[in-house]
């Protein structure tokens, strides 16, 4: 039995929750492409300051390239991580322990033991960290029934106590060439960064709008009740959403490991808070059964790219926290206006 | 459907024993078995002095923060080294826990204990003065290591190095560098620790000030997190800003490791670079000179075996042989030396 069949969910239809559908058209176009429309705007916009700003560094294309280039790298590593939180929030859940996964998975796949055993022995046990912290997160919260913020913000403080007495509080150089080349070689004049990240936003993609498996995740997310009585195993779903949240923090923890040729205990600070900002502003709904994989990606690159503007303008790190924070605060404002209501504004005019 | 039930024990069979192969490789994987760094320890045999004979036998309280930096894990190190090379020493370490609460309850039971003196790196100066008040007063001497106290009664030495100190030491040697070259409009890129630390802030005071004899300003500065992933964002941004660099300052030879890799990702050699700290990766790597990391400044963790060695004095009642006076000075402030290839061998040894 599908997930598409569930049904309908006993709160008011006009409950965004209740959208698990392609959502409704306004202009010919489904409400989240206009939402991702919206961010490529803000993305223009950006580009635009930034060219205004630096005509000498937009001037000229090779720089244009690396510059745009540095800007997705540097998005690469969160957005894998941020690709897992979207599943998470969607299925009404929230992993506050993502930056401490990345950091967990990087140290243990740079010790020298798991060193020795080469470059598969160290994505091995990247991958199979992350996910079995996933999998710890997500039995305590489906089978063990803990609230998500406390099961997660437990293993955030505990992955980041494990982190640091495997490294004893150490930073471990990856000696490791392959595992280092990643962040160097580039496909086809394409960082291999970046393509990993297309590859895991490409498949996330598919795995929320293609398969059963995103159509429960919205279902689960929207409502609970209906989408168990529609004869989805709730509880091990649930589980399997942190679990793959978990493994894109082990593919995280391998990127960021061959970014920087090492990792601590203390790596990844505040990743989950910039992967769930990313993934508000991005358009999923806090409270699960709505989101977009796209438009996450979105937001990362838009917080990336403010990064990217106050660097090259010099400008100091303090107002750039500033300007993040206003953002955030915009998007979620801009999400409560809802586009029903502008469409009712149009037709009166 | 009948044809998976009649699978289902096997595939569970076959999930829990990868399971459990997987869960026994990566226990396997949590070794971190290299060959030890050798602490910075002075030992009483290469004294020579009247000081190197044993004395009476003390106990020294020490705590310091459970810190998830390389720099702490030395102090720590360092300190326990340090007193296993004296005879006459024994060192009652207490954990000092996640936060200055936490601290200040770990010395009280420390103060309890009667120990002859007591060695702390604080988690800071300003919230644990009542604690360095209250040992005083009850007779044992303070070493304050690195955070100062405001209140002078609540310690008997101060030992700390000097971040202000750091600052100068980089930007003097960059300018020299730089002049000597004969470049008179650089530009000069700084990538400092976390910004709402106050060390970071007088770091860049006294670089900004030693930079400005020269007439050179600093043309883009980024903070990062004193980590490894934080230095390689920031530094690969910095390096988008500036095309051409002629000098860059780090101000951490952890977060330096980042820095390096966003460099040699971003193929740019045309600029040196200077660390901070004196970690032995970085001593490595100016003594190999095949990075753009030509010197870095020294901010030791050596500060806390000095401290072990003074603190055992103290208790002892002896004062330093070089001296006149009898008795120990009440401060000491650690110049920040500057590491390059020529010097690299000698420093290679109080690298951490």
């Amino acid at each position: 039995m599908s997930a598409t069949e569930a049904p309908a969910s006993p709160v008011s239809p006009a409950d965004e929750r209740t959208t698990t559908g392609p959502g409704r058209r306004w202009g010919g176009l489904s409400e989240t492409a206009l939402r991702n429309l919206a961010l490529v705007g803000v993305l223009v916009v950006l580009v635009i300051i930034g060219a205004v700003t630096r005509p000498d560094l937009y001037g000229d294309p090779v720089r244009v390239r690396d510059n745009v280039f540095t800007i997705l790298e540097q998005a690469s590593v969160i957005g894998v991580v941020t690709v897992g939180m979207t599943f998470v929030i969607i299925g009404g859940g929230i992993d506050l322990s993502v930056g401490a996964i990345v950091a967990l998975a990087g140290v243990w796949c740079t010790t020298v033991a798991t060193q020795s055993y080469g470059t598969f022995g160290m994505i091995f046990t990247a991958l199979t960290v992350g996910l079995c912290v996933g999998l710890v997160n997500g039995g305590l919260i489906s089978y063990g029934r803990l609230v998500p913020f406390i099961a997660t913000l437990a293993m955030m403080v505990a992955a980041r106590g494990l982190a640091a007495s495997i490294s004893g509080k150490q930073t471990q150089v990856s000696e490791n060439r392959t595992i280092n080349a990643i962040a160097s070689t580039d496909v086809l004049g394409i960082p291999l960064l970046v393509v990993i990240l297309a590859v895991v936003v490409a498949a996330g993609w598919v795995l929320l709008n293609r398969t059963t498996f995103g159509r429960r995740t919205v279902a689960v997310g929207g409502n609970r009740e209906a989408a168990r009585l529609a004869g989805i195993n709730v509880t091990r779903h649930t589980m399997l959403l942190y679990a793959l949240s978990g493994l894109c923090c082990g593919i995280a923890a391998i990127m960021l490991t061959s970014l920087s040729t090492s990792a601590q205990a203390g790596a990844a600070n505040l990743y989950e808070l910039d992967a769930i900002a990313a993934a508000i502003i991005g358009g999923t709904l806090l409270s699960g059964g709505r989101g977009s994989i796209i438009g996450s990606l979105l937001g990362v690159l838009v917080f990336s790219t403010i990064t990217n503007l106050f660097a090259i303008n010099n400008l100091a790190t303090e107002v750039q926290n500033m300007v993040k924070g206003g953002i955030i605060v915009a998007a979620v404002l801009v999400q409560q206006v809802r586009f029903k209501s502008l469409t009712t504004i149009f037709a009166r005019t | 459907m009948t044809q998976n039930r009649l699978n289902l024990p096997r595939r569970r069979l076959l999930f829990g024993g990868a399971a459990v192969g997987a869960g026994a490789l990566l226990a396997a994987c949590t070794s971190n078995e290299k060959e030890p760094t050798s602490a910075q320890t002075k030992g009483p045999e290469a004294g020579g002095n009247a000081n190197a004979n044993a004395g009476r036998q003390v106990t020294i309280g020490f705590s310091a923060p459970a810190a998830d930096h390389g720099w702490i894990a030395a102090i720590t190190n360092n300190a326990k080294a340090q007193a296993g090379t004296f005879s006459d020493v024994t060192l009652k370490q207490v954990e000092a826990g996640a936060d200055a609460a936490a601290q200040r309850a770990a010395l009280d039971t420390l103060i309890a204990e009667k120990p002859d003196i007591i060695v702390m790196l604080p988690h800071d100066g300003k919230e644990l003065n009542a604690s360095g008040l209250k040992a005083m007063q009850a007779g044992i001497p303070v070493v304050n290591l690195d955070r100062a106290f405001p209140d002078a009664l609540a310690y008997r030495l101060q030992i700390k190095g000097d971040n202000y100190g750091m600052g100068v030491a980089a930007g003097t040697y960059i300018g020299n560098q730089l002049k000597n070259k004969g470049v008179s409009t650089p530009v000069i890129g700084e990538i400092a620790g976390i910004d709402s630390l106050e060390l970071t802030q007088e770091r860049s005071a006294g670089f900004k000030a030693a930079l400005a004899t020269f007439g050179f300003t600093v043309a883009n500065r980024r903070a990062a997190e004193f980590t490894a992933d934080s230095g390689q964002r920031e530094a690969a941004n910095l390096l988008q800003a500036l095309p051409k660099l002629d000098a860059l300052w780090n101000h951490d030879d952890d977060q330096g490791i980042g820095v390096l890799a966003a460099i040699n990702r971003a193929n740019r050699t045309e600029f040196f670079m200077v660390g901070g700290a004196g970690s032995k990766k970085a001593i490595e790597d100016i003594q190999a000179d095949n990075t753009v990391l030509k010197a870095t400044v020294t901010y030791s963790p050596s500060m806390a075996s000095s401290a072990i060695s003074l603190a055992r004095l103290i208790a002892q009642g002896r004062g330093l042989a070089d001296l006149v006076e009898l008795q120990v000075p009440k401060e000491i402030i650690l110049a920040s030396e500057t590491i390059t290839k020529d010097n690299a061998g000698d420093y290679l040894k109080l690298g951490f």
